[in-house]
Formats: C-alpha cells, sequence, structure tokens
C-alpha cells in the first residue's frame, strides 16, 4: 500500500526523524493560511499524489509544475489553485495523470547537499537494506544502472535495526562533515527503525537534504506498507487513499481476490498467481492479448467467483473470457457451481470457455454439463487458448 | 530415491483444529502420509481425524517421534509456529499458510537457516514425494512416481507441470513448491544441490516468475554445478512493472525481475525453457535426450562423491545460497579437488 508524502512526512516527524515543518491544504485559501502559519519567507507548494517526479510533471495542458516555489500567501493560494482538482502528468503517471486533491505547503530549505537514502527488504540476503548515495534529487534508478558504485549499500538485523556504528559507517562513505555525525546517525538510524516498526516495503528519502548548519532533513519521503503486515497497522491501513487506486482493482481486493488490469481483451481467471501469469503468457502467445491478471486464491467460495466474474465483465475491452483452474485446495466443483451461478445471475454477453482440471474434476464439468449453461469447453492449455482467441476475434 | 521426505516421515499439521488444517490432515492421511498428530495451543488431549492433539510441538514430538511438520496457522502466528517447530527439532517445516508479513520473515530467517531444520515455503503448496508422503495441499492423485524434481514458487502451476510430466509418462521424485514471498525458506540453489545428489533423481524442472533474482541464482548454480539435465517455466511474460501479481513476491521493481532476465539467464546456463505453460512436461523431456553440456559431465562422479560426503557430515544440508554462496562453493569445488586426486 502507498501513501502520500505528508502522511510519510507524518510517520518519520512522529518517530522523531527530522522533516521540514509544513502544512496540508485542500482548498487554496487553506494554502494560503499555511503559509502564514509557517512565517517563512519561502515555501514550496508540492502536489500530493501516489507517483514520482512531480517537480518536472506539469498539470495536463498547462506548464504548471507539481511542486512550486512561493514567497507571499497569494503565490502559496495561486500554486495551489493551479494545481488543486487538476490532473498531474509525471513520467510515473502516464498520459492521463493524477488528480491532485491535496497540497503539502513546506518551509523553504537551506539546501547545502541533497543524498539519497532508501530502505528495502533485500530479498537475495532475505534482509532490509539501507541504500545510501551522494547523487541525491536524482532518479536513483539511474545512478544505480550508470553509477552503482556511488550506491551505498548496509543491510541491517531485522530485529536490532541499524547499528549506531553501521550509521557512521555509513556518514563517512556519503563525505558527511565530521559535525553532521551525530545528526546523521540519528537520523539513519530512525529512518530504519520507522522501517521495521511500520512494515514498510519501502521507505525512500530522496532528496535527503544536509542543511547549512549540518543537520539531516527529509526534504521528501515515500512510504510502501507491506499489505501482509496492515492488519496489525490499523492506524496506516487507514491512510489508504483509494482515490489513487484502479476502481476494479480496489473492488477484486474488497472481495479477497487478487485482479490487475491490462490493456488486452480477454478476460482470465484463474486459480493460483503463477497460473495465472502463465494463463496471460499463453493467450498473448497464441496470439490474443490478457485484459487481466485474475487470481481467485485457493479458498474462493462462490460469492468470490461470482464477483471475480462481475469485475471481468465490468470491464469493457472484454470480448470473451477464459477460465483456467487447477483445483488443488479449490475444488472443481466449488468453480463449477460459482461459474453456472455467475453465468445466472450477471449473465455472461461474451463467449466463455473453461478448462477445469485437478481435485473433484469429474464432478465439476458435471455440474458444468448439466446446468444447461452455454460454456465452450476445452481440453487442455493449449485449446483453451486457441479456443479463447478465436472467440475474442469473431 | 527421494528428497526431504519419503515413507518413513512421520508428519504433524500445527493449526490441525482448524478447517483448512483438519481438511488436508485428513488428504494427507487419504495419500498415505504417515501423519502422527496436530498442535494447537489449549486444545492438548482433544483428536482430530483420529490423530492426538497436543498444546505444543514440543510435546507433540516426543509423544510421537514426529520429523516433519505442516503449517496452517493464520498468518500472524506462522513465524512463531515455524520457530517453535524449529525449536522442537523437526527436521522438515512446510509452511502452506498465506499473507505471512515479510518482516516476520526476515526476523527468523536467520535463526532457521543456522538450525537442523529446513522449511519449505511460507505461501506454498508443500512437498510431496510420490506415492510416498504428501505433506501440502497439492492434489495427490496427479502424481506419479518417478525420477524428475520438480521446484516451484508457484502452486496450481506446479500441479499443471506435475500433470503434464505424468501424462507423458515421466514420473517425479519430489515435488516441492518453494513459495511465492520475497522470503521464503528454501531456494532453487538449495533444492538443485539436493537433487544434484540424489541418486533417484535424472532431471528437474522449475518453475520460476518475476520478481527477485532466485532463477538467475539458480541458472548460476546449474551452470557450475549440475550434472543432471534441467528444465525451465518462467510465468509473467506479460506482466506489467510495478504491480504485484498475486504472489507477494512476483513484481518488477526498478525495472529488475523481469521474465526475460531470467530466461536469458536460465537458457545461458544450458537449461531447456519452455515457451508455453503447456509444454513444461515436453521441455523435461527435451532436456533428458539432449543432456547437460559435456564439459560437465566428467564432474558428475566427483560430484555425486562429494555430495554423498556432504550428506555422511550430517550438517552440510547442501546449502548455496546468499552471501554464503561463493564460500560454499570453494567449499565444494575444494572438496571435489581432493577427491579427484585421490
Amino acid at each position: 500500500m502507498k501513501i502520500h508524502e505528508y502522511q510519510a512526512k507524518q510517520i518519520l516527524k512522529a518517530a522523531g526523524v527530522p522533516v521540514p515543518r509544513s502544512a496540508v491544504a485542500a482548498t487554496p485559501e487553506e494554502a494560503a493560511e499555511a503559509f502564514r502559519q509557517l512565517g517563512s519567507p519561502v515555501a514550496v507548494v508540492k502536489a500530493q499524489i501516489h507517483a514520482g517526479g512531480r517537480g518536472k510533471g506539469t498539470i495536463q495542458g498547462t506548464s504548471f509544475r507539481g511542486v512550486q516555489l512561493v514567497q507571499s500567501a497569494e503565490q502559496a493560494a495561486d500554486a495551489a489553485r493551479s494545481l488543486l482538482g487538476k490532473p498531474l502528468v509525471t513520467i510515473q503517471t502516464g498520459p492521463a495523470g493524477r488528480v491532485v486533491r491535496h497540497v503539502l505547503v513546506e518551509e523553504g530549505c537551506d539546501i547545502a547537499r541533497e543524498l539519497y537514502v532508501g530502505i528495502v527488504l533485500d530479498r537475495a540476503a532475505s534482509k532490509p537494506v539501507l541504500m545510501a548515495s551522494s547523487q541525491g534529487g536524482m532518479d536513483i534508478e539511474a545512478v544505480a544502472a550508470k553509477t552503482p558504485h556511488l550506491i551505498f549499500k548496509e543491510h541491517f538485523c531485522a530485529t536490532g535495526g541499524l547499528a549506531a556504528f553501521q550509521a557512521r559507517k555509513m556518514a563517512w562513505r556519503l563525505e558527511l562533515p565530521a559535525a553532521s555525525l551525530r545528526s546523521a546517525e540519528s537520523f539513519l538510524r530512525g529512518v530504519c527503525r520507522v522501517f521495521l516498526d511500520a512494515d514498510c516495503s519501502l521507505l525512500e528519502v530522496n532528496p535527503l537534504v544536509l542543511t547549512g548548519a549540518g543537520e539531516l532533513v527529509a526534504l521528501d519521503a515515500k512510504i510502501n506498507f507491506d499489505d501482509n503486515a496492515l492488519f496489525r497497522h490499523k492506524d496506516y491501513a487507514a491512510l489508504r487513499d483509494l482515490s489513487e487506486e484502479e476502481p476494479a482493482e480496489v473492488r477484486a481486493a474488497g472481495a479477497g481476490l487478487s485482479y490487475v488490469k491490462l490493456d488486452g481483451n480477454i478476460g482470465c481467471l484463474v486459480n493460483g498467481a503463477g497460473l495465472a501469469m502463465s494463463t496471460m503468457d499463453l493467450i498473448k502467445l497464441h496470439g490474443g492479448e490478457p485484459a487481466n491478471f485474475l487470481d481467485v486464491g485457493g479458498g474462493a467460495n462462490v460469492d468470490q467467483v461470482t464477483e471475480a466474474f462481475r469485475i471481468l465483465l465490468s470491464d469493457k475491452n472484454v470480448q470473451a473470457v477464459l477460465v483456467n483452474i487447477f483445483g488443488g485446495i479449490m475444488r472443481c466443483t466449488t468453480i463449477a457451481s460459482a461459474l453456472v451461478t455467475a453465468y445466472k445471475t450477471v449473465g455472461f454477453s461474451v463467449p466463455l470457455v473453461v478448462r477445469l482440471e485437478g481435485t473433484e474434476v469429474k464432478e465439476g464439468r458435471k455440474i458444468i454439463a448439466d446446468s444447461g449453461v452455454n460454456i465452450i469447453a476445452a481440453d487442455g492449455l493449449t485449446d483453451a487458448a486457441k479456443k479463447v482467441v478465436a472467440a475474442a476475434a469473431a | 530415491m527421494s528428497i526431504l521426505v519419503n515413507k518413513n516421515t512421520r508428519v504433524l499439521c500445527q493449526g490441525i483444529t482448524g478447517r483448512v488444517g483438519q481438511f488436508h490432515t485428513r488428504g494427507c492421511l487419504d495419500y498415505g502420509t504417515k501423519m502422527v498428530g496436530g498442535v494447537t495451543p489449549g486444545k492438548g488431549g482433544e483428536k482430530v481425524e483420529g490423530l492426538p492433539v497436543f498444546d505444543t510441538v514440543a510435546e507433540a514430538v516426543q509423544e510421537t517421534r514426529a520429523d516433519a511438520t505442516m503449517i496452517f496457522v493464520p498468518a500472524a502466528f506462522t513465524a512463531d509456529a515455524i520457530l517453535e517447530a524449529v525449536d522442537a527439532g523437526i527436521k522438515v517445516i512446510v509452511a502452506v499458510t498465506e499473507g505471512v508479513p515479510a518482516l516476520d520473515m526476515a526476523r527468523i530467517y536467520g535463526r532457521v537457516r543456522a538450525s537442523q531444520s529446513v522449511l519449505i515455503g511460507p505461501n506454498c503448496p508443500g512437498v510431496i514425494t510420490p506415492e510416498e508422503c504428501k505433506i501440502g495441499i497439492m492434489p495427490g492423485y496427479i502424481h506419479k512416481r518417478g525420477k524428475v524434481g520438480v521446484i516451484s514458487r508457484s502452486g496450481t502451476l506446479t500441479y499443471e507441470a506435475v500433470w503434464q510430466l505424468t501424462n507423458l509418462g515421466l514420473g517425479q521424485s519430489t515435488c516441492i513448491g518453494i513459495g511465492g514471498d520475497p522470503i521464503v525458506g528454501t531456494s532453487f540453489v538449495d533444492l538443485l544441490a539436493r537433487f544434484e545428489a540424489d541418486p533417484g533423481t535424472e532431471a528437474v524442472l522449475m518453475m520460476g516468475e518475476i520478481g527477485g533474482t532466485a532463477e538467475e541464482e539458480a541458472a548460476a548454480f546449474v551452470k557450475a554445478n549440475m550434472t543432471k539435465p534441467v528444465a525451465a517455466f518462467i510465468a509473467g511474460r506479460t506482466a506489467p512493472p510495478g504491480k504485484r501479481m498475486g504472489h507477494a513476491g512476483a513484481i518488477i521493481s526498478g525495472g529488475k525481475g523481469t521474465a526475460a532476465e531470467k530466461i536469458a539467464a536460465l537458457e545461458s546456463a544450458g537449461i531447456v525453457v519452455a515457451e508455453s505453460p503447456a509444454d513444461m512436461g515436453t521441455a523435461v523431456k527435451r532436456a533428458m535426450e539432449r543432456g547437460r553440456p559435456r564439459r560437465l559431465a566428467t564432474k558428475r562422479r566427483v560430484a555425486n562423491a562429494s555430495a554423498k560426503s556432504s550428506r555422511h557430515s550430517g550438517n552440510s544440508r547442501g546449502r548455496v545460497r546468499g552471501s554464503t554462496k561463493r564460500s560454499s562453493r570453494r567449499a565444494l569445488a575444494g572438496k571435489s579437488r581432493k577427491r579427484a586426486g585421490r
């Protein structure tokens, strides 16, 4: 789960990690008031969307940037007005952009150096890793690709966090001044602690600023949470902004389904993530384009499968649907009953190809055959793919 | 022959009194697995499917001499259940539960790897040695005893592959679903090493997917160490970047972990990669017909010998991984040199 910059900064601040003073605004008036409250001669108005590249991004059809420098309450209001309610297009949003619903008004910062800090789970090492670079403010993936020696890594203990010496080692590699050592130690250990305590899957501060006074401050902040751990962080789960997510994906998640919308015209419903991905690949291999990824999971019930069909059929691009089930946990009888129920409840406007295999497959096939619904039965994967591609093209 | 489990394996179910735990305990019993009991804290003394329920794994081990367990407890308690099994000295721990927080696994990973236990999963279908022992949720009847080792990050995709193998007349020595999470107890490399050392395995089929670098590590291992033919399939050629495809671990992040990279790595290691998921079985057939590159053939005798010696030493579990990968490989090479010298 992703959250906004202002929310991430509130979490960092609560954990004692220095962030600039700021206030969130949803209207130009609130932005002007926020500027006055900050009492700073210079402030930055930043569009809040779940995508990077905001500084270089522009509001659709205008030259207004997603991050604007202001020097008065009036300018703050104007900047907010140029952003709020409008789609911001960045390299990460796609051409449609994302509608800005909040802006962050933040005090100006005396920047001596810009650095980068990121924390992720290193899957190969099975440990969290702190990454830092002196190349702050830039696209870190480009830095990683072109100059990997400029990114320093420090794995740390998932229980104990980053040790003080590890923070000092990192500060030394980043060539921070000796006077900033304590600030660096506190900052780096602080962000690592937040990563662990909040069950993050990503915590990124880019840029991390070394101020003229020698303090480290998080000028930007990005936090992604591990969805599997949200059950123990009700407060963070509440920060979810559903307007930033694909509505069909939100609806699917509510029904306990895993759904990702794609651009093709063949809907697919599969049990198991690996088989669902393979089914997409199979459709493509036989000349079709998958409309989605949809894993109904291992324990899906009739209601879930019915909802899955409704979601698939709500995609207007879908011209045929392929159901590919290999029953292990989920019995073929369950999916067969669900298929028949869904067919009768929602009504299939497009051809439906079904390929069943696994536990109780004979009984499952019989349920479908006896139901009288118009389903194209497939024998094997290749046959299923050929039939659904042909049906979509017809 | 097989790896990890066989007809003598004595299996517990942690979470046996839950609906799912009970259902799959029944399934394993029906398959012929030597299920010996279950564990649910607070329900000791009860019976489920005719098996005794214990309050702790330690007590269950003491009473039943169990040496394997399958875990069906809720995700929030899975890491603790794994540690309890490790603490009780269980040799093979199969964590089926999906949705375990990634950092829970990061916190226990080191302890599990330093122990004598092998953890399979979490978020996995389990392990099966056909016609001997099934620990997990896979439909048993699709399997057939034989000589192909199967390793996969997926569940149903594994069933698909096994079904293809069985229909081609290619039985399986042992099939393992290693799990779809970012951190799992056992990697492709760990199991490739075991299959290489298992005289009952003649070829290996591995199924990977987008996300992480486990397949690339497997490719490097195969290139350097495997004398047995290996076939593979990678799911997710059409998966978009930045989107989690069902499995917590199936995500292309920062442009890394794509199917194309993995396929290239596997093919460069001489692994036969199936283009279609319908051809996973035939890919194994092709790999067996082709065999491994000749330069490795001379290694076979040596590799088998050193694998045998490491089995006898008791503490080596054929593991080559992460930061210790290089040193393990050095150790293997050193052993080989010594043997070759004799």
